[in-house]
């Protein structure tokens, strides 16, 4: 993986660049020494670092105008950070650069239980936005794993999901308008608590464009009354091609499960040592949560066991009351630390049509063997939204590399068949270098030209995203 | 006018943008004929037709864009399945003729009643085909339900009515039809009651599909949706939460509440009646005090109030009148004249009109596909 070469120019003028920022910003806003700039050297994707010229904490919109005003006057590159969350390197820095941080910008501004919306400042945590809301009886539905520490500024630059999606849409779905700094500082505001913006539909493309059309600092945010309960049930299958076609039923069924989780063996052993969630030992395993009344949820999980059955399940198993829904929860919940504590860990995301699921499980397997790399599959199947978890030795030389062919012969294989090389983590540095896989230059280009309107310097997280040769010609402009 | 140009594939089509020597009408099947679209040449795009892709158990279609709405409704029913977002029927409304196609329904962004629940055209827009205004062929999203690969050029393309790009194929998410339907109906409400009554509905945990009020009628409607037991279930609740608006009237019959929520959907109650027509996309609870504004011949409320049809006498600037407010109006239905002067598209304050229209002229450097519809 390669970085443009910072600019000798930007790094020269550091003191410069500092103090100006420091005028602008109040005390403790901008981390300069190099001791503390490293707590930005990398976001979730540890395998990369580089610590950034500097970083500016602001507080509200009219700071990060002023932040980036002077950056883009000094012409220096900005990579915003939400909570540094980012699987695919989204908030990677250069040393050229100054980390624009959102995590002071965390307060609710309006709640509307009438309209059902919340405007929040957007470094407020995922979680903490539905915490703001669920004493009315609310809350805001797209729910990433790390729903805990990432924020609604990184949720709307890479477009998060969650295990709900299936249901309730990703953050595309449920964001309704933005308040937004350009790179040359200048403010705009787009949609609000109405269902639509009008004119063009620039919320749409802001919202998953990674940081690099502009840094949004308040979102106005669809809320939802919560249901009256959710019950999952778990079921095991003695093959992933059986748990497959059974997803590929309940969905033909009418039955809008709001999740549809998925274990493969290899994730089920290694969760089992770790959470004791108390799994069944079998080749495939289904976790289905339907919402609604109890008496609902009873008609909703009859049908859906119904349809398990014809697939002769190894192990059928109905959460009788919380305790017991949570036990089928801890197993998923705590996969990937169970796989954190076998090895380090890639886990991709990229997507295929739910009919394909069989045929890419085997052929990781089959990668898996001539690799000579573990790997674990857990993931929505609902949707189709893969997560492999390739496991490698980061400590032995080379393994990485291996790991990372392995990835993207498995994102290869997601477009072959229909697919796409990320669902719900982004492109960031991670797989910039395969979208020439899914996209032919022309369709490219025309991503590329949405930047140049927003940032025609292309200093906003610029080196993501789009393959470096790809995109040359622009960001040396 | 000379005949429309009608491509019979993508690369023709793409080889007709590239070589138009002047602006293009897009046309999918000409029934919503909104604005001054300044083009003699109209770009037909009744050649590409047909489903190229159907797979019920991954709930995916994907169509040409000029196939008939209707063939795709035919199609999807035989699984029964749908296109949740309920895409509105424009012919009674604007009077006009043709055929309904799904290009023209994801170039406008069209939703129905549902809108409120699931969401509009764009939220279930998986991938695009795409010809821009030089000619080149491009290609955004895909066919699966999560893709985050890249910007997101599908929405960018919803509801840009043509002007960035004529669609030659979507790929669309669809749901399975629900098995059975209730609709509640309150009489008698006034505008700020019935939208009270429609959020106290809106924000409970029965999952209402639809929620809309036609003062003209003094009618409140509001429906719940999918396995007929959890519908009796929710009806009943809903109606004892909505007590203190009046006791509610359910209809449980499946033809009687098609034709309740098409004739919502379509705006049944202004069609054939004299007057501009405008959509206007507001704040729910702001709507009331709009409408008053508006001193308009006839309202409707749809989406709980976040979405108001007004009928106004002809000619008239409903923006003016309107003042300053969080949402927008469009310019549905008026004379040709009215079109000419009144702009469709409500006017965007200046940096974003500014980016609209950089946008613009990135995808259509020439200018020539839909002039003087959107800006």
């Amino acid at each position: 993986m390669q970085m443009p070469a910072p600019s000798q120019k930007v790094i020269g003028a550091k003191a410069r660049i500092v103090a100006r920022l420091r005028a602008a910003l109040p005390e403790g806003a901008v981390i300069h020494e190099l001791a503390e700039t490293r707590a930005y050297e990398c976001d979730a994707l540890t395998a990369y670092r580089c610590p950034p010229l500097c970083a500016v904490l602001p507080a509200s919109t009219e700071e990060v105008a002023a932040a980036l005003r002077i950056c883009h006057e000094e012409g220096v590159p900005v990579v915003p950070r939400g909570a540094g969350t980012s699987l695919a390197g989204g908030a990677l820095p250069t040393a050229d650069s100054v980390v624009l941080g959102v995590a002071r910008l965390n307060r609710v501004l309006e709640t509307d239980y009438d309209n059902r919306f919340v405007r929040v400042q957007a470094g407020r945590t995922n979680l903490s936005v539905t915490g703001a809301v669920e004493a009315n009886g609310f809350f805001y539905a797209p729910d990433p794993s790390s729903q805990l520490a990432c924020a609604i500024a990184g949720n709307i630059a890479m477009n998060s999901g969650g295990a709900h999606c299936l249901k309730y849409g990703v953050t595309t779905n449920n964001l309704l308008g933005v308040t937004m700094v350009l790179m040359d500082g200048s403010v705009i505001e787009i949609g609000g608590a109405y269902m639509d913006a009008g004119g063009l539909d620039l919320l749409g493309v802001i919202c998953g464009s990674e940081g690099q059309l502009g840094v949004v600092t308040e979102a106005t945010l669809r809320i939802l009354p919560r249901p009256e309960g959710a019950r999952p049930v778990l079921m095991g299958f003695d093959s992933n091609e059986v748990a497959g076609a059974c997803v590929s039923d309940i969905i033909k069924a009418g039955v809008l499960p709001v999740a549809i989780e998925f274990m493969d063996r290899p994730c089920i052993e290694a969760t089992e040592a770790f959470a004791h969630a108390g799994y069944p030992m079998c080749e495939a395993l289904l976790i289905v949560e339907v919402e609604g009344s109890p008496a609902e949820i009873d008609h909703q999980l009859g049908l859906i066991l119904d349809i398990a059955r014809r697939h002769d399940p190894v192990e059928l198993r109905e959460a009788r009351d919380a305790d017991e829904a949570a036990r089928i929860w801890l197993g998923r919940k705590s996969a990937f630390g169970a796989m954190g504590q076998i090895n380090d860990y890639m886990c991709l995301d990229g997507t295929i049509p739910v009919s394909a699921l069989p045929t890419v499980l085997r052929r990781i397997g089959e990668m898996s063997q001539s690799y000579g790399l573990a790997v674990g599959n857990v993931f929505h199947a609902g949707d189709g939204n893969m997560h492999p978890l390739i496991l490698y030795d980061a400590n032995k030389p080379g393994d990485l590399e291996k790991c990372e062919a392995f990835g993207a012969e498995v994102l290869r294989l997601c477009v072959e068949v229909g697919g796409c090389l990320t669902g719900e983590h982004g492109v960031g540095i991670e797989k910039r270098d395969l979208m020439g896989v899914q996209y032919d230059p022309a369709d490219l280009d025309a991503q590329m030209a949405v930047k140049d309107v927003f940032d025609p310097g292309w200093l906003l997280n610029a080196a993501k995203v789009f393959p470096l040769a790809s995109s040359q010609a622009r960001r040396a402009g | 006018m000379a005949a429309p140009l009608t491509p019979s594939s993508e690369a023709e089509l793409a080889e007709t943008v590239a070589g138009a020597t002047g602006p293009l009408r897009i046309a999918g099947g000409d029934t919503r004929r909104i604005g001054a679209v300044q083009a003699e040449s109209v770009l037909s795009l009744s050649g590409l037709s047909g489903i190229t892709l159907y797979e019920p158990g991954a709930l995916t279609l994907v169509a040409r864009a000029g196939t008939p709405l209707a063939e795709i409704e035919a199609t999807l029913a035989a699984q029964h399945q749908w296109l949740a977002f309920e895409p509105m029927d424009h012919r009674a409304l604007q009077g006009s003729a043709g055929t309904p196609t799904i290009g023209g329904v994801c170039a406008a962004n069209i939703a129905g009643p549902r809108r409120v629940q699931v969401g509009a055209a764009r939220d279930f827009m998986l991938g695009v085909r795409f010809v821009d205004g030089a000619g080149r062929v491009i290609r955004n999203g895909g066919r699966v339900m999560k893709n985050v690969t890249g910007y997101d050029l599908v929405k960018l393309l919803a509801g840009c009515h043509g002007t960035l790009g004529v669609l030659t194929e979507v790929a669309l998410k669809v749901l399975p039809e629900v098995e059975t339907s209730a609709t509640l109906t309150l009489a008698g409400l006034g505008d700020a009651d019935a939208v009270a009554a429609m959020a106290s509905a809106l924000g409970s945990p029965f999952e209402i599909t639809g929620a809309a009020h036609d003062p003209g009628a003094g009618l409140t409607r509001l429906r719940v949706e999918g396995f007929a037991a959890s519908v009796a279930y929710r009806a009943g609740r809903l109606a004892e939460r909505l007590a203190r608006f009046g006791r509610a009237e359910v209809e449980t019959d499946a033809a009687a509440n098609a034709a309740i929520w098409t004739a919502i959907r379509d705006v049944a109650a202004f069609a054939g009646r004299r007057g501009d027509v405008w959509r206007l996309s507001v704040k729910a609870t702001q709507a009331p005090d709009l409408v008053a504004r508006a001193a308009a011949r006839g309202a409707v409320y749809d989406w709980g109030g976040g979405l108001v049809w007004l009928l106004t006498e002809e000619g008239a600037d409903l923006r003016a009148r309107l003042g300053h407010f969080a949402g927008h109006a469009t310019l549905v239905r008026a004379s040709a004249e009215t079109r000419a002067q009144v702009p469709t598209f409500h006017p965007e304050p200046a940096p974003l009109a500014r980016i609209s229209a950089g946008l613009r002229a990135k995808f259509d450097p020439r200018g020539i596909l839909n002039p003087g519809l959107m800006g």
